[in-house]
C-alpha cells in the first residue's frame, strides 16, 4: 500500500518500484489500455508525419481560437477520465448492500471521489470555461487576439500540465483520499503520509498558475482591446460575464494559491498552521479555502450565463430583454460572491449572528441569478423561437437549473444545513446546478460556436441522440440522491447496512448508464459531423443568423479575425450591420501585424511538470534543477525581444477574396 | 481600445500607464512623509510613549494606513485618470475584497474559538 | 449581398462608418502596465491570505515565545530604512531613465539593488538568530505564520533582485528602448509595492507583537 511511509533515497527520492499500483488489477488493466492507446496514437502522429504540423501549428501557437480549442480538447479528455471515475462511483456504491463490499477497496475508492471532484472543477469545467472565453471574446470585441498571446499559451500548458500530473497518479504512486478540497488534518502529514496530497496540490498549484494569468489576460484584453465604440455598456453579454468571470478568477485563485501553500508548508516543512498541535488550526483552512471556493463557483457559472443569454436572444430572433439588469445582475453576482462563503460550513460552529448573516446573504445572492431567469423568459416571450440544438440545451438549462437553485436556497438557511450538511442531498444539489448550468451550458455553447470554429454545422440527429439521454439520465441519476439525502445518507460513503436504499442507488447507476450513453452519443455526434463536413458545411460564416461580432467573420475566422476592425455603434453589432445592409470592404487591405508563435509556453510548463513532480517525490536535486530551470527558460526568453511579424498583404488579399468567393456562392444558394 | 485611443492622443509613445511619470519633488515628498510615518510608530512602540495599548494600536495602524496611502500616491502614481481609471478601479476592488476577507475571517474564527474551544463556557453558544 | 438601392457611394461611406477602413499597427505593449497591475493585486491578495492567518494564528504561542521576547525592533527600524531607502533610489532610476540617461539609471539600479541586498541580508540574519534560540517556524502556529509572512515577502525581494539585475543586462545590451522602459517601469510598480507591503508587515507583525 503506498500510503505507508517509504524509503526515501537521495536520487529516486520517495519513488520505487513499489510506488506502481501494481496489486490493483483495474488500475493495471487500465494501464495496459492507456499505454496501448499512447503508442498508438505516437505511432500515427509519427506515421502520418504529424509531430512538426502539431508542434508549429498548435503547441507553440499563440492564436486565441487553437488555444482556445486547445482547452476544449483538454476539457473533454478529462471529462471522460471524470466521468468513467463517475460510474465506478455508482456501480460501487450499488453493489456495495447486504454484507458486499462492492468491488473497490477503500483505499482505491477514496482516490476514486476524490479525483473525480478535483479533474471535473479544475481540469473539465475551468478549461471548458476558459477555453470558450479565449475562443469567443476576441471574436466578439472585434479584436485580433488577446493582449498578451504569449501568455495565453503558457497558461494552457500550465493547465495541461497540472492535469497531466493528476493522470500520472493514475499510474505513479495514488491520488489524494482526502475529499477534492483535502481539510486537514486528513490532508496533514500525519494522516496522509503518501503522494496523494503532494499530487493535489502541486497539480493545483501548476494549473492555478496558468488560470491566474489567463484570468488577468482576459481582463486586459476586454478593458483594452474593445473596438472602436464599442463602450462598456455595448458589450455583448457573453463578454460581460466574461469581464466578471475573469475578475472572480484574479481576485480569487491567489487565495487558492496561499492556502495551498499553507498546507504544503506543513506537509513539507512541518509548519502549524492546519495541524491540532501547537496552536494551528484545521478550520482555518476550511475557512479561508472557501473563500476561493464559492467565487469559483460563480467563475464556472457566470460565462454560462452568458452563453445562454447569446443563445437565448439568438434563437428568439430578438434582443436580449433587460440587457441592462443583465449586466447589473452580473456585476452584483460578482461582489456578493465574496461574502456567502461561510454556508459551506455552517456546522463548523461560528455561532448564530454568524451563521445568520452568511445565510441571509446567500439567499441574497439568489435575487439576481433569478432576474436573469426572467430576463431569458422574457427574451422567449413572443420571440421566433427556433428550437435548434443550441437553444434545446438552453431550456433543458432553465427548468433543471431553477430546481438547483432552489435547493440550494433550502441549504442557505442554517438550521436545515444543520440537518442535510455533507449529505447526498447537497450533492444532488451542486450537480444539479453544475450539470444543469455548466455541463448543459458548455454543450449549447460547443453546438452554437462548432459552426464557427470549425466551418460546419454538427450532425442534429446525433445530438438530439445526445441531449435526451443527457437530460432524461441527469434527472434519473440525481433525483434518488435528493430523496437518499433526506434519509440521511452522507455522501462519500463506500458500503451500506440498510438494504433499503439499495434501490434509490440503483435508479441513480441507471441514470449513470443513461448519460454514459449520452457522452457517447455525443462523441458519434462529432464522429458523424466531422466525416459529413462538406454536406454540413456552412459558407456564411454566420449560420444561426448571429447577432454579435463574431458572426460578422468567415468560419473559421482567419488568422487575423478581420481583415479591417468594426466600428461599433450599439449593441447587437452584426445584427445592426446585416439590417443597414452594410457591405463588406473588399479593397485597399494592409499588412497586418500579429504575434508570433513561440516555443517558450510549452518548455517552461513541461519543466514546471517535471518540477511539480519532483516535489511530490521529494526527489529534491531534481526539484531544484526544474526550479532553476524554468526561472532560467522565463529569463531567456525576456531576451527575445522580435514577438511579431506582419501577414503580408498578399495573403490578406488572397484570404479575403476566398470569403468574397464564399459568400457569393452561399448567397446564390439562399 | 477606446480607452487606448484617448490616451494615445496626448501620450506620444506606449509606456504611459499605471506607473505614470513621477518627479523629482514628488519622490522627494513622498520619501519624508514616510520617513516621519514610519519613524513616529517606532517611536511610539519603542519608548512605551502610549500607556493604553489597544490606542496604541489604533495609532499605529492609522499611521500604516495614511503611510500606505503615501506610497500609493507618490511613489506608485495611483490617480483615477491613467489607464482610463482602470488601475484606480482594480486597486478599489482589491481593497474590497481584501477588507471581506480580513474582515470575514477575523469574525468567523474568533467566534468560532469562542464557541468551540473547550476552554470557554459552552453556555454562551451563539450570543456572540 | 448589395441589392439595396444606394448607390456605390453611399456604400462605401456605410462600409468606412462600420469598418476602421484606416487603421494603423497599435503599439505593442499598449496593455503591459494595466496587466502588470493586476498582476500585482492578484499578489496581493496572496499576502491578505497571510495576514489573515497571521491575524487569526499570531497569538497561538504554543507555550513557544511570544513576539516581545523575540523582536529586535532596532533591526526591523534598520530593515525598514533599507527598503525605504531602496524605494527613493529606484525613483531616482526611473527620473534618470525618463531623461535617457544610461549610465545614470544603471548606477541607480545598482544602488536600489544594493538597498535590496542589505534588507534581506538583515532579514537572514534576524532569521537565522531565531532559529538559533529554537524559535523555528515547526515550534508554534505564530512562529509558522510570522516566518510564512515576512518570507514570502522576502522571497518577493529576492525575486525583485533577480530580475532587477537581468533588466540592468538588458538595458546594458539594448539601451533604453521602449519594451526595457516598459519592464522597468514594472519592476518599478513591483518594488514600491513590496515597499507597501512591508508597512503592513512592520506595522501588524513587528510593531503590534511588541504591544501585545
Amino acid at each position: 500500500m503506498t500510503s505507508e511511509p517509504q524509503a526515501w533515497s537521495p536520487i529516486f527520492g520517495r519513488l520505487s518500484l513499489e510506488s506502481l499500483p501494481l496489486h490493483e488489477p483495474i488500475v493495471v488493466a487500465t494501464f495496459c489500455a492507456v499505454v496501448l492507446g499512447g503508442i498508438g496514437l505516437v505511432g500515427a502522429l509519427t506515421y502520418f508525419r504529424l509531430w512538426g504540423y502539431l508542434w508549429k501549428e498548435w503547441f507553440t501557437t499563440v492564436d486565441h481560437k487553437k488555444i482556445g480549442i486547445m482547452y476544449m480538447i483538454l476539457g473533454l479528455i478529462m471529462f471522460v477520465r471524470g466521468f468513467a471515475d463517475a460510474i465506478m462511483m455508482r456501480l460501487q456504491q450499488v453493489m456495495a448492500f447486504n454484507g458486499s463490499e462492492g468491488y473497490l477497496n477503500a483505499h482505491h475508492y477514496d482516490q476514486v471521489f476524490t479525483a473525480h471532484g478535483v479533474i471535473m472543477i479544475f481540469f473539465v469545467a475551468m478549461p471548458f470555461v476558459t477555453g470558450l472565453m479565449n475562443y469567443i471574446v476576441p471574436l466578439q470585441i472585434g479584436a485580433r487576439d488577446v493582449s498578451f498571446p504569449f501568455l495565453n499559451n503558457f497558461s494552457f500548458w500550465m493547465t495541461t500540465s497540472g492535469a497531466v500530473l493528476v493522470m500520472v497518479s493514475l499510474f505513479i504512486g495514488e491520488f489524494a483520499q482526502t475529499g477534492w478540497l483535502a481539510y486537514p488534518p486528513l490532508s496533514g502529514l500525519t494522516h496522509s503520509p503518501g503522494v496523494g496530497v503532494d499530487y493535489y496540490i502541486w497539480a493545483l498549484q501548476i494549473a492555478g498558475v496558468g488560470t491566474t494569468l489567463s484570468g488577468i489576460n482576459l481582463i486586459v484584453t476586454i478593458v483594452k482591446m474593445r473596438a472602436p465604440g464599442m463602450t462598456m455598456m455595448k458589450m455583448p453579454v457573453f463578454t460581460w460575464t466574461s469581464l466578471c468571470t475573469n475578475v472572480l478568477i484574479v481576485a480569487s485563485f491567489p487565495v487558492l494559491t496561499a492556502v495551498l501553500a499553507l498546507l504544503s508548508l506543513d506537509r513539507y516543512v512541518g509548519t502549524n498552521f492546519f495541524t491540532n498541535d501547537f496552536g494551528g488550526s484545521p478550520m482555518m483552512y476550511v475557512n479561508l479555502i472557501w473563500i476561493w471556493g464559492h467565487p469559483e463557483v460563480y467563475i464556472l457559472i457566470l460565462p454560462l450565463f452568458g452563453v445562454f443569454s447569446e443563445i437565448t436572444s439568438t434563437f428568439s430572433g430578438k434582443r436580449l430583454f433587460g440587457y441592462t439588469s443583465m449586466v447589473y445582475a452580473t456585476v452584483c453576482i460578482t461582489v456578493l460572491s465574496y461574502l456567502v462563503w461561510l454556508h459551506h460550513f455552517f456546522t463548523m460552529g461560528s455561532g448564530a449572528s454568524v451563521n445568520s448573516f452568511f445565510g441571509i446573504t446567500t439567499m441574497i445572492i439568489s435575487i439576481p441569478t433569478g432576474a436573469k431567469l426572467f430576463n431569458w423568459l422574457f427574451t422567449m416571450y413572443r420571440g421566433r423561437i427556433r428550437y435548434e440544438l443550441p437553444m434545446m440545451w438552453t431550456v433543458a438549462f432553465m427548468l433543471t437549473f431553477v430546481v438547483g437553485g432552489m435547493t440550494g436556497v433550502m441549504l442557505a438557511v442554517p438550521p436545515a444545513d444543520f440537518v442535510l450538511h455533507n449529505s447526498l442531498f447537497l450533492i444532488a444539489h451542486f450537480h444539479n446546478v453544475i450539470i444543469g448550468g455548466v455541463v448543459f451550458g458548455v454543450f449549447a455553447a460547443i453546438n452554437y460556436w462548432w459552426p464557427k470554429a470549425f466551418g460546419y454545422k454538427l450532425n442534429v440527429f446525433w445530438g438530439k441522440v445526445s441531449f435526451w439521454f443527457w437530460v432524461v439520465g441527469f434527472w434519473f441519476a440525481f433525483m434518488p440522491l435528493y430523496v437518499l439525502g433526506f434519509m440521511g445518507v452522507t455522501r462519500r460513503m463506500r458500503v451500506f447496512d440498510d438494504p433499503s436504499l439499495q434501490i434509490l442507488f440503483g435508479i441513480a447507476a441507471f441514470g449513470a448508464v443513461l448519460i454514459a450513453c449520452g457522452i457517447a452519443a455525443m462523441f458519434v455526434q462529432f464522429g458523424v459531423s466531422i466525416m459529413n463536413r462538406d454536406k454540413l458545411r456552412d459558407e456564411t460564416g454566420d449560420p444561426w443568423n448571429g447577432r454579435t461580432l463574431e458572426w460578422a467573420t468567415s468560419s473559421p475566422p482567419p488568422d487575423y479575425n478581420f481583415a479591417f476592425t468594426p466600428v461599433v455603434h450599439g449593441l447587437d453589432a452584426w445584427e445592426e450591420m446585416k439590417r443597414r445592409d452594410v457591405p463588406r470592404p473588399t479593397s485597399g487591405f494592409r499588412a497586418i501585424h500579429m504575434p508570433s508563435s513561440t516555443w517558450a509556453g510549452i518548455v517552461i510548463a513541461g519543466i514546471a511538470t517535471v518540477c511539480g513532480f519532483a516535489l511530490i517525490w521529494h526527489i529534491w536535486w531534481l526539484a531544484a534543477l526544474s526550479f532553476l530551470g524554468v526561472i532560467g527558460t522565463s529569463i531567456v526568453h525576456t531576451f527575445n525581444y522580435k514577438r511579431d511579424f506582419h501577414i503580408p498583404v498578399e495573403e490578406v488579399v488572397a484570404t479575403e477574396a476566398e470569403r468574397t468567393r464564399q459568400l457569393e456562392a452561399a448567397g446564390g444558394a439562399a | 481600445m477606446s480607452a487606448a485611443h484617448d490616451e494615445t492622443a496626448h501620450h506620444g509613445h506606449d509606456d504611459h500607464g499605471a506607473a505614470g511619470h513621477g518627479s523629482m519633488r514628488d519622490y522627494v515628498i513622498g520619501f519624508v512623509l514616510s520617513v516621519i510615518l514610519t519613524a513616529i510608530p517606532f517611536w511610539l512602540v519603542m519608548g512605551d510613549v502610549i500607556a493604553d495599548k489597544s490606542l496604541a494600536a489604533i495609532i499605529i495602524v492609522a499611521f500604516a494606513a495614511v503611510q500606505v496611502v503615501v506610497h500609493m500616491v507618490y511613489f506608485l502614481h495611483m490617480n483615477s485618470k491613467s489607464e482610463g481609471g482602470w488601475t484606480m478601479m482594480a486597486l478599489l476592488f482589491t481593497i474590497m475584497v481584501v477588507v471581506i476577507c480580513l474582515a470575514g475571517v477575523l469574525w468567523v474564527m474568533f467566534h468560532l474559538a469562542t464557541n468551540m474551544m473547550p476552554i470557554h463556557d459552552m453556555s454562551n453558544m451563539g450570543m456572540g | 449581398m448589395s441589392q439595396t438601392m444606394t448607390t456605390g457611394q453611399q456604400n462605401l461611406s456605410l462600409t468606412a462608418r462600420y469598418f476602421d477602413l484606416n487603421e494603423h499597427d497599435h503599439p505593442e505593449g499598449g496593455s503591459t502596465m494595466l496587466g502588470f497591475w493586476i498582476y500585482l493585486m492578484s499578489d496581493c491578495l496572496i499576502f491578505a491570505m497571510l495576514f489573515a492567518a497571521y491575524g487569526v494564528l499570531g497569538a497561538n504561542y504554543a507555550t513557544g515565545p511570544s513576539p516581545k521576547v523575540l523582536f529586535d525592533l532596532d533591526l526591523v527600524a534598520l530593515n525598514t530604512a533599507m527598503l525605504l531607502f531602496s524605494s527613493i533610489t529606484y525613483g531616482f532610476a526611473m527620473l534618470a531613465m525618463e531623461k535617457n540617461k544610461i549610465g545614470a539609471t544603471q548606477m541607480w539600479l545598482a544602488i536600489t539593488g544594493l538597498f535590496g541586498a542589505a534588507f534581506l541580508a538583515i532579514e537572514l540574519y534576524e532569521f537565522s538568530h531565531l532559529l538559533h534560540i529554537g524559535a523555528t517556524p515547526q515550534r508554534s502556529a505564530f512562529l509558522s505564520a510570522f516566518f510564512t509572512l515576512v518570507g514570502t515577502h522576502g522571497l518577493h525581494v529576492t525575486f525583485g533582485i533577480i530580475w532587477l539585475v537581468t533588466l540592468m543586462v538588458q538595458v546594458s545590451r539594448k539601451g533604453l528602448i521602449a519594451a526595457n522602459k516598459r519592464r522597468l517601469m514594472c519592476l518599478s510598480l513591483f518594488w514600491h509595492f513590496l515597499d507597501v507591503i512591508w508597512i503592513g508587515v512592520f506595522t501588524v507583525v513587528y510593531l503590534m507583537g511588541m504591544l501585545r
